[in-house]
């Protein structure tokens, strides 16, 4: 009955102890809505038929409520509302009351990535965020930019992610599986792409994991998504792995020499001229712009032969490869504007 | 007396009202009405005063020692005797003494002025001590979180004052005119009673700040 | 013998009325009749919906495909963001109070005009002056914060911002002085014998929307004057990084958007409430239980607002308090609802446009206003809250509810401003493409939010392609029934039949005068002998039922 009820209704799967409280009452409250409504369209339907006018100005009686009548229909709606007001706010006081043993994970959401961090000497992840199965874990919460808002459908949780303060939420999830996180607070150009998965793991495999992860061997071999799962590190490295095997580093330089493509050496809010004369600060927009449409706004004095990385690059390893160009600095401390191309042949992939 | 009497006898009397004692009150309800979305206009500010004075008690309160309680309360009378003479200078309209009601307007409008240069002076010891809002904030004696908002709140609140002060200075000077001219009479008269009505809401928004800024 | 007493008698179209009473353009735009300048709000109203509705359409474009369709991720971010601002600002909040609170008030009070003509037509100036300003943050780039414009996003993007922050400020400006003439008029211009329970279900709907325009706009002008403040001046109180607090901003937002949405609904609900006792021939079931609900859901909506922020970090002691006063909302609508509903009984219902839309208000604001409750159910909300779901929800009620009520407005009130009938047949075969058209467009929506897609989303993962697919069809039939309306409409403009004074046989007092009413409303002033709405004849017993 649960399941039926969960498909006919498109409820994704019940993969945390909120979920399946949270889908009783959802059915409650969606099944009398669709009767009340439904029995009002009917009723007003038989009604003006039964009712239909029989000749042009035809005189009607005057119809009145009793007492009685306005008591009914006014108690009965009241009667279910409270119904589901007490239900609801005791299902939601359990949800805002993590359990005193669970697991701190510390959670920072930015433009436009996750990213997360185990408390005492855990490791870091982007992205992805490992959790054991049937132990509660407690989420701390808190943004570098703008408002976030942490949403996995699959567990029915979501909290607003603020900057200058700490939010929380706890799950326990269930079953074994991975579970997409999505950003459920409109923060900017990719927010619907500030994606990431809650990998939940049996306890014991969680544990082994943990462990392993804070002895600093070889990543395992994961089969997830391309988000830097599994890669354990400073965004800053991340992004210069990204560079290395994306090709970034075949057209742009990260010494300052010019090549093919501006070099990366203190490209960081330097202010470029472009073909047409305008000049752009290149900020985060603006390298993420030119990496998924780069022939948008081309810097003057270079050609226009930078492949598109749209679908290429997911949002976290384009913000990581901002990250690594922000890194690069050189010691002196005056904007170098970019240098005339030079040209050599290339073999193109 | 028939509709059309009235409007016959009663140049003031707008054609779709029926007599002038109904025009008269509209215009003082929707007055009424008016003043009370003056009211929630502050009130939004007074909430932020309310909530960040919650946070960063300790700061709000230091930096609320940095104000003149001395040009405080000269500005507070200023502006309390202002309304004493607009609501006399209406009554003297009332009566039919156009030059007496005129002298109390050009009072009261000499007390707006005051009112404006002292705060002129608050405002310039504040440019030269730092004591700006948010990102133009630089007065080194008082470093705790919130300093910065708390003069955020002093110039917002005080400056949409200023401005209702000088919008309703502006109304006043224009029915002085007006009065100087003959329009008003101890028959039509209403005009001169939403002006004054405007400025004791100036007046009633100082009242609430004066304690809640410079007090407190 | 007034025309409206004889069914039989031919119609008139008269010659000298209010359209053509004064000519020339100038006397237009500096007119001080309330009925023409309600026609110009239709006409403004009508192209900002067209605006609105191109956006919308561009969106559910876009939102075919999973990826990238026709445009790319910041012109989405501007169009979801300028279909708000518009529809919202420059549609849903002026439009029933602008353009039938304006042409009927003073015709159902049995007045000459509003309160204070000059001031009325300033609204309508300061309402183009606002929809200029968004056209030009549209023009200059275009807004892309949602119309939510939360902090500190709003304060930081550097997106075109400020022009429409300022438009915003500017309209709030409108409603308030239009609010504010509104209940004046009620109170001071009701001609003899119009006692309060005797007024027409549409002017306590007008009042109980003008209380709350006049009360909540003031706080969304300041909000948005500090968010404008904050971007210019860099001083501000919601940016973190200065010690402010971005949740500040929602509290203050949402204090007015909250009651705004009753703006919207409630001047719909009068229409509804005016259209049904017409179009059954019937006094109202329960007349005072709908008059008051209308002050109650004023009153009571201005406390609810926190269940907009069920998870913006508010404590769960606010949480439930909201929670329990957004219920009690619901419960004034559903009396309504029961009262519409009872009308129908021993009428005599006359089939045309408005009965149908009159129908599908009915039914979508029970299934829109019970998703309220369901979304003001706490638990509930923290797995809807920001995706499709809400977005469902919402549009039940603006599109469902609102802008039924309004195309019922307009068929219902169609000749009496302009003297002729609109074709029922096609408006009947047009109703039908809105009402189907609409549950296509927004029932798939709901199970998006279900299956947890969230608002705002340029790209969205690939299980949730064929609800939105559905959607996306269904809104092409919503489209294409609002273009046939828009082609028999303004043909009736010149070719339809003639009205006549009162072809509804309604017991309105807006139709005891001619269709188009003269300059003036009314040759001599109406005397009020009898209660509103009620249809029983003349000299025959009447027959009381009590239910």
């Amino acid at each position: 009955m649960n399941d039926l009820m969960r498909r006919l209704l498109w409820l994704p799967v019940q993969a945390s102890t909120l979920a399946t409280r949270i889908d009783y009452l959802h059915y409650f409250v969606i099944t009398v809505t669709m009767i009340s409504s439904i029995a009002t369209g009917l009723l007003a339907f038989i009604l003006l038929f039964k009712y239909r006018e029989r000749r042009r100005a035809q005189s009607t009686p005057l119809v009145m409520p009793s007492v009685k009548f306005e008591i009914v229909v006014i108690g009965v709606p009241l009667f279910f509302f409270f119904l589901w007001f007490v239900q609801g706010y005791k299902d939601y006081i359990w949800y805002t009351t993590p359990p005193k043993d669970a697991m701190d994970v510390y959670v920072m959401g930015k433009k436009w990535m996750w990213k997360f961090a185990y408390g005492g000497q855990g490791p870091n992840a982007i992205g992805t965020l490992h959790v054991p199965q049937g132990r509660p874990v407690r989420l701390l919460m808190t943004s570098r930019d703008v408002i976030h808002s942490f949403y996995v459908p699959d567990f029915r949780i979501k909290q607003d992610v603020l900057p200058g303060r700490y939010t929380e939420t706890w799950f326990e999830a269930t079953q074994p599986g991975r579970y997409q996180i999505l950003c459920a607070e409109y923060c900017g150009t990719w927010h619907s792409q500030m994606w990431g998965e809650v990998v939940v793991m049996p306890a014991a495999e969680f544990d082994q994991w943990l462990l392993e992860q804070r002895r600093g061997l070889s990543e395992r071999v994961d089969t997830s998504t391309d988000d830097g799962a599994s890669f354990h590190g400073s965004i800053v490295e991340y992004g210069k792995k990204i560079a290395m095997a994306e090709g970034c580093v075949k057209c742009h330089s990260l010494d300052g020499q010019p090549h093919i493509g501006p070099t990366w050496l203190d490209l960081y809010l330097r202010r470029e001229t472009l073909e047409n004369g305008e000049t752009v600060l290149a900020d985060e927009g603006y390298l993420t712009d030119s990496m998924i449409d780069p022939r948008g706004k081309i810097v003057k004095g270079y050609k226009p032969v930078m492949p598109t990385y749209k679908g290429r690059l997911a949002a976290p390893e384009a913000a990581a490869l901002v990250e690594f160009i922000k890194s690069l600095r050189s010691p002196s401390l005056e904007n170098v504007p970019s240098k005339e191309a030079i040209y050599e042949p290339v073999k193109r992939p | 007396m028939s509709s059309s009497d009235a409007h016959a006898n009663n140049p003031h009397l707008a054609h779709h009202f029926d007599s002038i004692e109904k025009q008269d009150y509209a215009a003082r309800l929707a007055m009424w009405l008016f003043l009370a979305t003056e009211v929630l206009l502050f009130a939004g500010l007074f909430l932020g005063y309310t909530v960040y004075r919650h946070f960063y008690h300790e700061t709000f309160h230091e930096a609320s020692r940095t104000l003149s309680i001395t040009l405080g309360t000269i500005n507070t009378i200023v502006l309390i005797t202002s309304s004493l003479t607009v609501a006399l200078a209406f009554h003297a309209v009332k009566v039919g003494k156009n030059n007496q009601a005129v002298a109390l307007l050009v009072f009261t409008v000499l007390c707006a002025i005051a009112f404006l240069v002292i705060k002129g002076f608050e405002y310039r010891h504040k440019f030269e001590e730092g004591m700006l809002p948010g990102q133009f904030y630089s007065y080194k004696e008082i470093t705790g979180p919130g300093a910065n908002l708390y003069f955020t709140i002093y110039f917002l609140s005080t400056g949409l004052h200023a401005f209702h002060v000088i919008v309703g200075m502006s109304v006043l000077i224009w029915l002085t005119l007006r009065i100087k001219r003959g329009a008003y009479s101890p028959n039509h008269y209403v005009a001169v009673e939403l002006g004054a009505l405007y400025w004791h809401l100036v007046d009633l928004v100082w009242i609430f700040l004066f304690p809640l800024l410079y007090l407190i | 013998m007034s025309q409206s007493s004889d069914p039989e008698a031919v119609p008139v179209y008269p010659a000298v009325n209010y359209l053509n009473a004064d000519r020339g353009v100038w006397s237009w735009f500096s007119t001080l009749d309330h009925k023409r300048i309600g026609l110009m709000y239709l006409i403004t109203a009508l192209f900002f919906f067209l605006v609105g509705g191109i956006f919308a359409m561009a969106i559910r474009l876009e939102l075919l495909t999973p990826g990238p369709t026709i445009m790319g991720a910041n012109t989405y971010n501007r169009m979801f963001t300028l279909h708000g601002v518009v529809m919202i600002f420059l549609f849903m909040i002026p439009a029933i109070p602008g353009v039938f609170g304006n042409f009927l008030l003073p015709l159902m009070l049995g007045a000459k005009d509003v309160a204070f003509p000059r001031l009325n037509l300033l609204s309508l100036y300061l309402y183009w002056t606002g929809a200029l300003l968004a056209v030009g943050a549209m023009v200059m780039g275009g807004t892309d914060t949602g119309w939510t414009f939360y902090a500190p996003y709003s304060t930081s993007t550097p997106t075109t911002v400020f022009p429409a922050l300022l438009g915003v400020f500017i309209l709030g400006f409108s409603s308030i002085l239009t609010g504010l003439n509104f209940i004046v008029t009620i109170h001071t211009l009701r001609a003899p014998g119009l006692g309060w329970m005797r007024l027409q279900l549409f002017i306590w709907a007008i009042y109980a929307t003008s209380i709350i325009q006049v009360l909540a706009t003031p706080v969304i002008g300041l909000t948005v004057l500090l968010v404008g403040i904050e971007r210019v001046g860099g001083f501000g109180l919601f940016d973190p990084t200065k010690g402010g607090d971005p949740v500040l901003f929602q509290h203050m937002f949402w204090f007015y958007s909250h009651p705004a949405v009753y703006i919207m609904v409630l001047p719909s609900m009068g229409v509804i409430s005016d259209a049904i006792a017409a179009v059954a021939r019937k006094n109202v079931f329960g007349y005072k239980m709908i008059a008051y609900s209308s002050l109650g859901i004023a009153f009571v909506g201005f406390f609810a607002w926190g269940h907009h922020m069920f998870v913006s970090g508010q404590s769960p002691f606010d949480n439930g308090a909201f929670a329990a006063i957004s219920m009690l909302v619901g419960v004034f609508t559903a009396i309504k609802v029961f009262n519409w509903v009872g009308t129908l009984y021993r009428g005599a219902v006359r089939v045309s446009a408005p009965l149908v839309y009159i129908c599908g208000f009915l039914f979508f604001i029970v299934f829109g206003g019970m998703t309220g409750i369901a979304v003001a159910t706490v638990s509930l909300d923290v797995h809807w809250h920001d995706t499709y779901f809400v977005v469902a929800h919402f549009h039940f009620i603006m599109v469902g509810a609102v802008i039924m009520g309004f195309l019922t407005a307009l068929h219902y009130w169609f000749p009496k401003m302009f003297g002729r009938m609109y074709h029922e047949g096609w408006a009947m075969v047009a109703a039908s493409f809105i009402v189907l058209g609409f549950m296509a467009t927004f029932i798939p929506q709901f199970l998006a939010g279900n299956a947890g897609m969230p608002r705002r989303y340029y790209m969205y993962p690939e299980r949730f392609e064929a609800l939105n697919v559905a959607s996306t069809a269904g809104s092409s039939l919503l489209a294409f029934g609002f273009v046939i309306i828009a082609i028999y409409l303004i043909y009736a403009l010149r070719h339809g039949a003639i009205a006549g004074d009162n072809p509804w046989d309604s017991g309105g007092i807006e139709w005891m005068t001619s269709s188009p009413p003269p300059k003036e409303n009314f040759h001599t002033t109406p005397i009020i002998v009898r209660d509103p709405h009620s249809y029983q004849g003349h000299g025959e017993e009447v027959e009381h039922v009590v239910i």
